[in-house]
């Protein structure tokens, strides 16, 4: 175009041809840059909208990712001699390993050059044995050995950390919690075949050790410290008890942190437990057979925690037990579940520091990796040819040392990080400890470290889909009944003032109802709750006599007021049926309940929240109203007029043409409508955060409250790890949410796009 | 009967119904927003005094001076919960009244229920006195007597002029002192920590200076620490005067049952007699108590006093939220409406886009926890701020994740609105520019986008009306109860991205639900509220305004 111009016209006026061509190379040069341009920030903005799915899935990855060891080094059991090691230690950061001997030798080497750091021996008495070892939960780092002469020598492996020059220094240490002088354990003096030691842990002062000694009898001791009168060094305060003889085949005991229990099994496969907490009968409490016929007990040890514990059998069995309260307050020894077994006698349990996972060992040099809550074995690997007798894992679960009965010891890289997630772990009912039945529960997190966490989905999934439900049941019937007469009957100088009312409620912060509703309306509820029914009864009964009444008006004014004003009239019954309901409300109650329909509820067997899923209903039905009521009004007004006008030409009264013309085409946008607003229910976090008491409840009463995912979320995501299992799983919840109703939104918009298409079609 | 059928099958009463349904939508809204404007409102009006006789259950008789701010029936049996179990007779309801009393340094309690039978007498009395305390809330009592120096100076009748008058004076030296504590010692504090932050960042990077220069820095850090702390003894010992000043005076009041109580002048902030009050004087009071409520810092756990920080902080965080929404989503929006090849691939992405806006918004907020905040923030600070380490600088929530998740959130709200606009701009007109000769980039510069400006407010005043309200992805990535300082304030640089602000919606959330004394709250609470919801409310009456003349303006272009 431009090269046309040139040529006719005269070059006083314009730009001469070189010039304007390179002007227009110039403005071609700027068109694609804006194109470029443009396209590239069009694309980085709809990529990093989708940037939101890939990230929220990269977070939840890590949980499908198995377990496994890695980089194996080999080497001889570090100043070995001819003992085995009864323990293996690991420190934190993985610098160090500790070997504790039967022959009470405790050696630290460097795990990266195996160079010995430090060996020291343990003395006892003058002409005392060692005779037994015995170690408490790994986390407490605390070991006993016990002595030919009845007494014992209390010992942790420390690990003091320097910073000379910045650099990161451990220095290996031992320390005696209760002095280097042995402790009296067997008042008789005899020697300790089997010892066990266990520091107390959530209100149990001091620590215990247990012993059985060469004549069966079952002696403990309480130790404690005490600061003495003149300062100085603490001295150690202890209280020696016999228990009295046992069976000459009960070996192995390990007492609970809880210091008021004491597990031990006996060469017949059998468990035993004592009790010695005072308060109760001392001694044998309980026993129960644990293994097959035939097959022996091999190992027994607590897992983190000590409320359950692992029975490793010759035949390679492995169960975990746990003591369960009775009705007549008397525990008893129950088995929770058994895992995937060894083909060989179990060797070697390890617990882990600070969850509910361990690993075990057989005579075949397999390596095993379970988890409790999850019921998982998430590792098995043969690791050598040689029985294992020791297992240790570093604190953080990212080391594993192992000892073969050849005097070698394997260091492994491991990777562990979410053994505690399965799908039955979320989803099936899971039995925890200390409780009798399984169940679905939610509760992720505690203040202490023993704690055993119960990540269920279900009480979430089902909260979220009860507040939803309860929504749409107040909301959708409003909303759709509203919509139809709006777009339908009602005169349009009316709706062009009514449907922007309405739709300025979906702009009112959630906030604000979530407020009212927890502040104003659950209060409010509590004390007239029998006007929310009598309002639900009264409304309808009001819409009909007030319809009846107009019916029998006379005619000069039921002409003075055009059809399309019933919603208008319809005013004063609604303030009248309210009010009047609020008036005989308390009435009502004197009357049906006995004064007080709150504690009517509670007499009848039905719990009542003050903030429950009747107020959620109604405040996040207040929410969805305009996103139901806006969509289903488009869907119905956008009915092609000569289908409704036909029907009506043809005799059918307008509710006929509604019913059977109208709602019949613009039920797909009704459908959609409903499911956006469904949508919108399910991922609405503050009107249920803030109006319901967050309770993670499994069921479907009216009068109970619930804890949705998304206010979950909300509660428990600034609070925790990033990178632990229970981060993870709250980033699991958002993209459940987000896929749910990016499915719901996209199947509901592609409803609507084909009956536009089917409109434009009739 | 057959009448009635016939009725019923002309559908007449299934109208009436669904019109009802409608009726009872409407008036819910009108309702909510009724209750939220009278109980918003009424919070500042000063409220009758009432003091009332009461026989407690032993048979004493106590005096009662407070505010009504509860009426309740209840049921005989409900009665038995209370001390009046028992003597309910028949079927009788009874009503009590909740009295806000105060003296919660007296009484230990703002509220107490009181049971209508209880009441024996009711007075509104003239001289009745609500105080309005800088701590422990309100005062209601009479004034016994005004000290100075522990010296009585007024007492009586005229002791109440003398009193107003003390403290309109008192107003400027407390003002003063708020000054100096919040913006004097502060910016010294400041001062003090960023020499301490150039100090280790010194030590951080001592091996690539010269030892020479390590020492000049040094010195020239400790010389300003130096000043800061000079300035920093002045101030306090101005401070300490001011104060001493104020405490000179004192009041003593008596409150209903007769307790004295002593205060010293600095605690109060005003003081009505709300009884004794024209109608003029109640509105005066109003104005004044409104701006204090816009234009004040909170008190008292964010209980009492203003919420200027809160409105301070949504404001700054939607303005830079509008700042990165507005190109992104118009690029966007033209991206998909004129440069995208259209097909089924581009109709998947545009229903996508779309269908992000009903995504939960918490589900973003999740989102920019762990991208913004701990990714991305995580590798600022390893980048640029080693020296703060262990203390995270972007590495926790703050302003800036907080903008940039709301910019996503609302992405698709400007992005729905800018394309419809785009939409709506007549074929002919666009094509008439083509032809005449403009390239497509002249186009969009001079035609389009000018007709499709109004569309992209509107897109922007939605977002912006979406994000003022939204709290819940806020509260993972950046608003905090109570924040220390605002966001833009006079020190270097200016506005201050990392630091965590207030926000209006957290603030109705925190303080109806997490703070120590929800009752006492309460009513700044509904304030709040209707703080927010005017702000929404008039946002979104303005993209509606302009939408529609939008629409009427086109629909005259294209006839």
């Amino acid at each position: 175009m431009g090269q046309n111009s040139t040529g006719s016209a005269g070059k006083a006026i314009l730009p001469s041809r070189a010039v304007l061509e390179k002007r227009q190379r110039r403005r071609n040069l700027k068109d694609s840059a804006v194109k470029w341009l443009i396209r590239a920030g069009g694309g980085a903005v709809v990529i990093s909208l989708g940037l939101i799915f890939v990230y929220l899935f990269s977070e939840v990855a890590p949980v499908l990712r198995g377990t496994s060891i890695d980089n194996p080094q080999r080497f001889e059991a570090p100043a070995g001699g001819d003992a085995s090691s009864e323990r293996l230690m690991l420190e934190r950061y993985s610098d160090i390993g500790a070997r504790l001997t039967a022959d009470g030798r405790i050696v630290f080497w460097k795990l990266d050059d195996q160079s010995v750091l430090k060996t020291q021996r343990i003395e006892g008495n003058p002409e005392a044995e060692i005779t037994s070892f015995g170690s408490g939960e790994p986390r407490t780092r605390t070991h006993v050995y016990g002595f030919s002469d009845g007494s014992a020598v209390v010992l942790e492996d420390a690990y003091k950390l320097t910073f000379p020059n910045d650099q990161r220094v451990l220095i290996p240490q031992l320390k005696y919690p209760f002095g280097t002088d042995p402790l009296q354990v067997d008042p008789q003096g005899r020697a300790l075949r089997q010892v066990t030691v266990q520091p107390g842990s959530s209100g149990a002062s001091g620590a215990v050790i247990a012993a059985l000694t060469v004549d069966d009898r079952l002696v403990m001791a309480r130790v404690r410290t005490r600061q003495s009168f003149l300062g100085g060094a603490a001295e150690a305060e202890v209280s020696a008890r016999d228990l009295g003889a046992v069976d000459p085949g009960v070996t192995a005991p390990i007492v609970s942190t809880d210091l008021s229990n004491i597990i031990a099994h006996d060469d017949a496969g059998r468990l035993h437990y004592f009790n010695i907490d005072d308060r109760k009968p001392l001694g044998l409490a309980d026993s129960a057979q644990a293994v097959a016929d035939g097959a022996d007990i091999t190992q027994l040890r607590f897992l983190n925690g000590s409320k359950s514990w692992i029975v490793g059998g010759s035949d390679g069995s492995l169960t975990q037990w746990m003591l369960v309260r009775q009705d007549d307050n008397r525990f008893t020894l129950t088995p929770m579940r058994s895992f995937d077994a060894h083909d060989a006698a179990v060797t070697a349990i390890a617990a882990d520091y600070g969850r509910r996972g361990f690993a075990t060992g057989d005579a075949d040099g397999v390596l095993q990796l379970h988890y409790s809550t999850s019921h998982r074995t998430t590792l098995r690997e043969q690791v050598t040819e040689q029985p294992i007798v020791a297992i240790a894992q570093s604190p953080v679960d990212e080391q594993l040392l192992i000892e073969h009965a050849g005097g070698e010891i394997l260091l492994y890289e491991l990777w562990n990080e979410h053994p505690d997630l399965s799908f039955s772990a979320l989803w099936s009912k899971v039995l925890y400890e200390g409780r009798e039945e399984p169940a679905y529960v939610w509760q992720a997190s505690s203040g202490s470290n023993t704690f055993e966490p119960k990540m269920s989905m279900v009480p979430l999934t089902i909260g979220t889909l009860k507040a939803a439900l309860f929504a749409m049941i107040f909301a959708a019937p409003l909303a759709i009944a509203g919509a139809i007469y709006t777009a339908y009957f009602m005169t349009p100088r009316m709706r062009q003032t009514v449907k922007p009312t309405i739709e300025l409620m979906e702009a009112l912060p959630t906030v604000i109802l979530g407020f009212l509703a927890g502040l104003w309306l659950a209060p409010f509820v509590e004390a007239n709750l029998p006007m929310i029914f009598m309002v639900l009864i009264g409304l309808p009964t009001g819409f009909l006599l007030a319809a009846m009444a107009w019916q029998k008006a006379p005619q000069a004014l039921r002409e003075r007021v055009p059809a399309g004003w019933e919603a208008a009239m319809l005013v004063p019954v609604v303030v009248l049926v309210v009010w009047v309901s609020a008036a005989l409300s308390p009435w009502a109650e004197l009357w049906f309940f006995n004064g007080d329909m709150r504690q009517w509820l509670t007499s009848v067997g039905i719990t009542y929240d003050q903030r429950n899923a009747l107020v959620v209903g109604i405040a996040m039905g207040f929410a969805v109203i305009p996103t139901i009521f806006s969509i289903a009004e488009d869907a119905v007004f956008t009915v092609p007029k000569h289908l409704t006008q036909g029907s009506l030409a043809l005799g059918a009264s307008s509710w006929q043409t509604v019913t059977r013309v109208v709602l019949l085409t613009a039920s797909p946008g009704i459908f959609s409508a409903v499911m956006i607003g469904f949508g919108r229910a399910v991922g609405e976090t503050m009107i249920v955060l803030m109006a319901t008491g967050n309770s993670p409840v499994v069921n479907f009463n009216i009068f109970e409250g619930m804890r949705t995912l998304s206010a979950n979320i909300a509660v428990e995501l600034p609070e925790t790890a990033v990178g632990s299992t229970h981060y993870r799983v709250l980033f699991f919840a958002a993209l459940v949410l987000l896929l749910f109703t990016f499915v719901v939104n996209t199947v509901s918009e592609i409803v609507r796009q084909r009956l536009r298409e089917r409109y434009s079609n009739l | 009967m057959s009448n009635t059928r016939k009725w019923f099958a002309s559908g007449d009463p299934w109208i009436w119904m669904i019109g009802g349904a409608l009726t009872v939508s409407l008036l819910m809204v009108i309702g909510l927003i009724g209750l939220i404007a009278v109980r918003g409102f009424g919070h500042f009006w000063p409220a009758e005094l009432i003091e009332t006789k009461v026989r407690t259950a032993s048979g004493e008789i106590e005096i009662v001076l407070g505010e009504i701010t509860d009426t309740e029936t209840l049921t005989p049996l409900q009665l038995q919960d209370t001390d009046l179990a028992g003597q309910a007779d028949g079927d009788a309801l009874t009503s009590r009244a909740q009295f806000k009393v105060g003296n919660r340094d007296v009484f230990s309690s703002d509220f107490r229920w009181i049971l209508e039978p209880r009441r024996i007498e009711t007075r509104v009395p003239d001289d009745a006195i609500m105080l309005e305390r800088r701590e422990y809330g309100n005062f209601y009592g009479y004034l016994v007597n005004i000290k100075r120096d522990g010296e009585v100076i007024a007492r009586g009748d005229n002791a109440f002029d003398e009193l107003k008058a003390m403290l309109e004076k008192n107003r400027a030296q407390v003002d003063e002192l708020e000054h100096i504590d919040r913006y004097e010692i502060g910016a010294i504090n400041y001062r003090l920590e960023q020499a301490r932050l150039d100090e280790r960042g010194l030590e951080f990077n001592r091996d690539k200076i010269s030892a020479r220069e390590y020492q000049q820095r040094m010195a020239e850090i400790e010389a300003e620490r130096e000043t800061a702390r000079a300035q920093y003894k002045d101030l306090r010992e101005q401070r300490d005067a001011l104060m001493r000043e104020l405490n000179r005076a004192s009041v003593t009041m008596r409150t209903a049952d007769g307790r004295e109580k002593e205060m010293k002048l600095s605690n109060l902030i005003r003081a009505t007699r709300n009884n004794a009050m024209s109608v003029f004087e109640k509105t005066g009071y109003y104005l004044v108590k409104f701006k204090e409520f816009v234009l004040g810092y909170p008190r008292e756990a964010n209980t009492e006093g203003g919420i200027m920080p809160a409105i301070f902080g949504t404001i700054t965080m939607v303005l830079l939220m509008s700042i990165v929404v507005t190109p992104f989503g118009v690029i966007a929006a033209i991206y998909l409406r004129e440069y995208a090849r259209q097909g089924t691939f581009l109709r998947i992405v545009r229903i996508s886009v779309y269908n992000l806006a009903g995504v939960p918004s918490i589900v973003f907020g999740v989102f920019g926890l762990g991208f913004f905040v701990y990714t991305m923030g995580g590798s600022i600070d390893a980048l640029f701020y080693p020296e703060r380490a262990p203390q995270p600088v972007f590495g926790t929530p703050g302003l800036l994740w907080a903008s940039l998740t709301l910019a996503l959130l609302t992405l698709p709200v400007v992005i729905v609105a800018t394309e419809e606009g785009l939409t709506r701009i007549p074929r002919a007109v666009r094509e008439g520019s083509l032809a005449l000769g403009a390239t497509k980039a002249e186009t969009l510069r001079r035609i389009v986008l000018p007709m499709a400006a109004p569309a992209m407010m509107t897109g922007l005043i939605l977002a912006v009306a979406r994000a003022a309200g939204e709290v819940a992805p806020l509260m993972l990535v950046g608003v905090v109860k109570l924040a220390p300082a605002l966001p833009i304030d006079g020190e270097f640089p200016f506005l201050h991205l990392e630091r965590k602000i207030m926000h209006l919606g957290f603030h109705i959330y925190d303080v109806g639900f997490q703070s120590p004394n929800v009752e006492a709250a309460r009513p700044l609470v509904y304030a709040t509220s209707l703080m927010l919801l005017f702000i929404i409310i008039s946002l979104n009456l303005t993209a509606i305004s302009i939408r529609n003349r939008l629409r009427e303006r086109f629909r005259a272009d294209s006839d």
